[in-house]
């Protein structure tokens, strides 16, 4: 929090963010120099998680709406991949991209029009309905999605054909590659959520989180604003669905069943969901942490809902929350 | 002619279920304020608790007739995990915001399901003993189970019940007085508390009654909680969130598009379901009794 | 005078109390109108329904010559009303500056902008840091709301609104839950803003002091409809107000 005269117009604490942003950019691009081709994919899968989470939390950290069917962004995402390849033999991971976003733009308008008018539970109660339709549809429709079984997702070109990946030794070089083209992504993601969060839109969205009545008052159409918001979250989210596809290669009903979302929820919750870079740490420690627990235990899901409910009784503002009060409780005593 | 009439008595069936889990999950929002995310997966633990008991029972030798006790002893044993659930984990959130107490009951939910797997293992588990213990009943040229008939009972007894208590009891005074201002019911002496274990453990007790009753005629599977949870969350839906006239509607009009989708577009039955309840929510957002 | 605002025959019951019984108000440009009148009377009600807050049972409402009975609270604003609230109403998650900043990107349209950063609008930065220094709350800008005093969070309500440069201003009890001290620095402020940026002004008022002192006119309400309406003297001379208001003191 700023001191009481501390001037607004300086750009000081911008610029800071941006030095220390550069920092965390580059060191992460220079982790597959330094680390081995399993852990370089697992923290491509840790930035994919971040992405999502970041789109997640635009909706519940700034606009105060908490969905429990974010999978179902994630996993069109993921399909409309898998379709694009398997219909119309596409390769290309921009023309993914392009399409895969359109799609994914335009379910997460169609579904914010019947979810946003609601109130927060209502809200929380259609979101998770809404992805578990899909979910059924995945599954029941099997001779279009492939059920259970899912559909293969071969490794696309990158950067308009240029670069491919076949024969041997083509698996290291996808991964080692692909990290980068979903590193530039996610900083991509991240100026963007950024910027929406400091415009005046996310200071308009933060009010209607905050006081929904006088947020009216001001003029504010708000079922506009959080269709708005919804939109640009279920984008981000089924983004990184579309990036998890080729990583993963195969595009699977699991993402789009409840529990995809509770994961969704959870690196939101766990990061901290007041603060912007809280859904980052999350996204990526979950990966890891999921990656761990389940080599352990074969009931790993208890195991998140078990610490999902600490979290929420103990550590309500997550990983960055928690640090940020450790920081001001040691700046504190060191000034006096 | 026959066959119209047992889809009729099919959709009745599974209304009776749902007005269950619906009715218990309203309750629980009407008096509490609160939605519990792992309502479903407590019918979950109801079914397969009847189903283990039931077979139990027959390994034992227990006569037909006993069995039937075993139903309300697995939704009995859904309504203690709710006394338990309760004090050590609800009543801390009521102070806080909503989204706390969603994240709560999700966990929760995560857990239950993973402990369902852990105690009874994969494996679907049947209760048919139950089934074959009501003798079937002829319709037209057509046979159907009594026992399906026997559920259909259950239902309308538990609503005219329920109604019963809320409507025309002490109980349910007091019941309603703390829906209504919780804050005023604890001035005029009612203990809040009591009333709060007392509505979230008879919700739980419904949840669980229509886990028991389904399963004799559906085996107990993994993932019937989530699919029950989700079709309840339809029923308070379109009939609103918090009332009982709401859940029988409500049930009444998720069954039978279900029998219909079902019959007709198996595949998107869920979706269909989905399109009426946003419908519903365009022209009435609290849903047709809702007032939330 | 122009007629800026005009209820018709304005109903609103609430079962058997009639909040407004066939309300006939009229406020005109450039006025600064105190609405009186003791608890129950039905004032709230009225700026409830006025503001959008309430739909009446019958009547209707002209602003601007524009029927806007059945107009949202938002669609309302857009047109030029705004309000002040007697449980102080603000975004206390936020900075103060942020809380008055926003009023003034709604009001040019900019509250959708997504592609630029809120801190870096010169225009609207200095015109927050003119409405907050004319508020007394220059100081406190980069201070989150729930942290002010409790005088400041009701001059940062009124700020709000008043950001909002609306053409008719609801103040609902400005001065309640504060100190005698705070009271008067309250009423000179906002009056003065007020009259200075030309700003019809309707205010809610129970403090007979303030309310003689600086209204133009003063309309007095007792159970839902209007019992007096005229100017500070009118008013102290009416033997229905003063019977009303036995107890209160006419100096003024």
């Amino acid at each position: 929090m700023m001191k009481a005269d501390a001037p607004i117009v300086s750009h000081r604490p911008e610029l800071a963010l941006a030095a220390v942003s550069a920092v965390v950019l580059v060191a992460l691009a220079l982790v597959p120099q330094v680390v081995d081709l399993y852990q370089t994919q697992l923290l491509t899968y840790g930035l994919i998680a971040a992405i999502a989470a970041l789109g997640f939390n635009l909706l519940l950290g700034y606009t105060g709406l908490l969905s429990f069917g974010h999978s179902a962004f994630f996993g069109i995402g993921a399909y409309t991949i898998a379709f694009l390849l398997r219909y119309l033999n596409i390769h290309s991971m921009e023309i993914y991209l392009a399409i895969g976003l359109a799609v994914v733009a335009v379910t997460s308008v169609l579904f914010g029009y019947i979810c946003v008018r609601h109130t927060r539970i209502f809200f929380g109660i259609l979101t998770l309905a809404l992805s578990q339709v899909l979910y059924s549809l995945a599954l029941k429709l099997f001779w279009v999605t492939g059920g259970t079984d899912g559909l293969r997702v071969a490794r696309p070109s990158l950067l308009f054909g240029l670069v491919t990946f076949s024969g041997a030794g083509s698996f290291q070089r996808f991964i080692g590659t692909y990290y980068y083209y979903v590193l530039a992504l996610f900083a991509v993601s991240v100026v963007i959520l950024w910027v929406i969060v400091h415009s005046p839109f996310g200071k308009a969205l933060q009010a209607i989180r905050d006081n929904e009545t006088r947020a009216a008052f001001l003029g504010l159409r708000i079922p506009r604003y959080r269709l708005i918001a919804f939109t640009i979250s279920g984008t981000f989210t089924g983004l990184a669905g579309i990036l998890w596809a080729p990583l993963n290669g195969l595009a699977t009903p699991d993402v789009l069943y409840w529990t995809f979302s509770g994961e969704i929820v959870f690196t939101a919750l766990l990061g901290g969901f007041r603060s912007f870079a809280g859904p980052i740490v999350g996204g990526i420690v979950f990966t890891y942490l999921k990656t761990y627990a389940v080599a352990t235990t074969e009931y790993w899901q208890a195991l998140l809902g078990a610490v999902l409910v600490l979290l929420v009784i103990v550590l309500p503002t997550g990983i960055v929350g928690a640090l940020s009060q450790l920081a001001a409780k040691l700046t504190t005593k060191a000034k006096s | 002619m026959a066959i119209f009439f047992i889809q009729v008595l099919n959709s009745l069936f599974y209304a009776s279920v749902l007005f269950l889990i619906a009715a218990g999950l309203s309750l629980i929002f009407g008096v509490m304020r609160i939605v519990n995310m792992a309502h479903g997966a407590l019918y979950g633990i109801g079914a397969f608790v009847t189903a283990w008991l039931v077979g139990r029972a027959v390994a034992f030798g227990a006569a037909p007739a006993w069995l039937f006790l075993l139903i309300p002893v697995g939704a009995g044993v859904v309504a203690l995990i709710g006394l338990v659930i309760e004090p050590l984990l609800l009543r801390r959130f009521y102070r806080r915001a909503e989204e706390y107490q969603l994240l709560v009951t999700f966990g929760l939910l995560l857990i239950l399901e993973d402990a369902v797997r852990f105690v009874w293992g994969g494996l679907p588990l049947t209760a048919d003993a139950l089934m074959d213990a009501v003798p079937s009943v002829r319709l037209g040229g057509l046979v159907y189970p009594g026992y399906n008939i026997v559920v259909i009972g259950v239902g309308v007894a538990a609503a005219v019940a329920l109604w019963a208590v809320i409507y025309r009891t002490k109980f349910g005074i007091m019941l309603r007085a703390t829906s209504q201002d919780r804050r005023m019911a604890s001035a005029l002496g009612i203990n809040v508390g009591a009333v709060y274990v007392s509505a979230f453990a008879i919700g739980c007790f419904m949840a669980g009654l229509g886990g028991a009753i389904i399963v004799p005629s559906q085996a107990a599977v993994l993932g019937m909680g989530i699919n029950a949870l989700v079709l309840a969350f339809v029923v308070v839906v379109i009939g609103g969130l918090g009332s009982l006239q709401g859940a029988l509607v409500g049930a009444l009009i998720v069954s039978f598009v279900r029998t219909l989708g079902i019959q007709f577009f198996p595949e998107i039955e869920l979706a269909v379901l989905y399109l009426i309840a946003a419908l519903v929510l365009l022209v009435k957002p609290t849903g047709l009794f809702g007032n939330a | 005078m122009t007629v800026l605002l005009q209820t018709i025959d304005l109903r609103k019951q609430f079962g058997e109390t009639r909040a407004c019984d066939g309300v006939n108000f009229v406020v005109h440009q450039g006025e600064f109108l105190s609405l009186v009148g003791s608890n129950g009377a039905g004032k709230t009600s009225l700026v409830n329904l006025i503001s959008g807050q309430l739909r009446p049972d019958s009547g209707k409402i002209l602003f601007e010559g524009n029927d806007i009975t059945s107009a949202t609270v938002s669609e309302r604003i857009r047109a030029g009303i705004a309000r002040s609230f007697q449980i102080v109403n603000l975004f206390d998650g936020m900075t103060v500056f942020d809380n008055v900043s926003l009023s003034i990107f709604s009001r040019q349209g900019k509250a959708a902008h997504m592609a630029a950063l809120a801190s870096h609008d010169g225009d609207v930065r200095s015109e927050a840091l003119e409405v907050l220094g004319q508020f007394g709350l220059r100081e406190k800008t980069g201070i989150v709301a729930a942290e002010l005093a409790q005088g400041e969070r009701k001059l940062l309500d009124v700020a709000i609104a008043y950001a909002l440069r609306p053409k008719l201003l609801f103040l609902d009890e400005p001065t309640s839950g504060v100190s005698t001290r705070d009271k008067a620095q309250i009423m000179d402020t906002v009056s003065g803003i007020v009259r200075a940026g030309s700003v019809t002004a309707v205010i809610i008022e129970h403090d007979m002091d303030v309310v003689f002192r600086y209204s133009d006119r003063i309309v007095m309400m007792h159970e839902g409809s209007f019992l007096a309406d005229g100017t500070p003297e009118e008013i102290k001379a009416n033997k229905d107000v003063a019977n009303i208001l036995l107890g209160a003191p006419l100096s003024a």
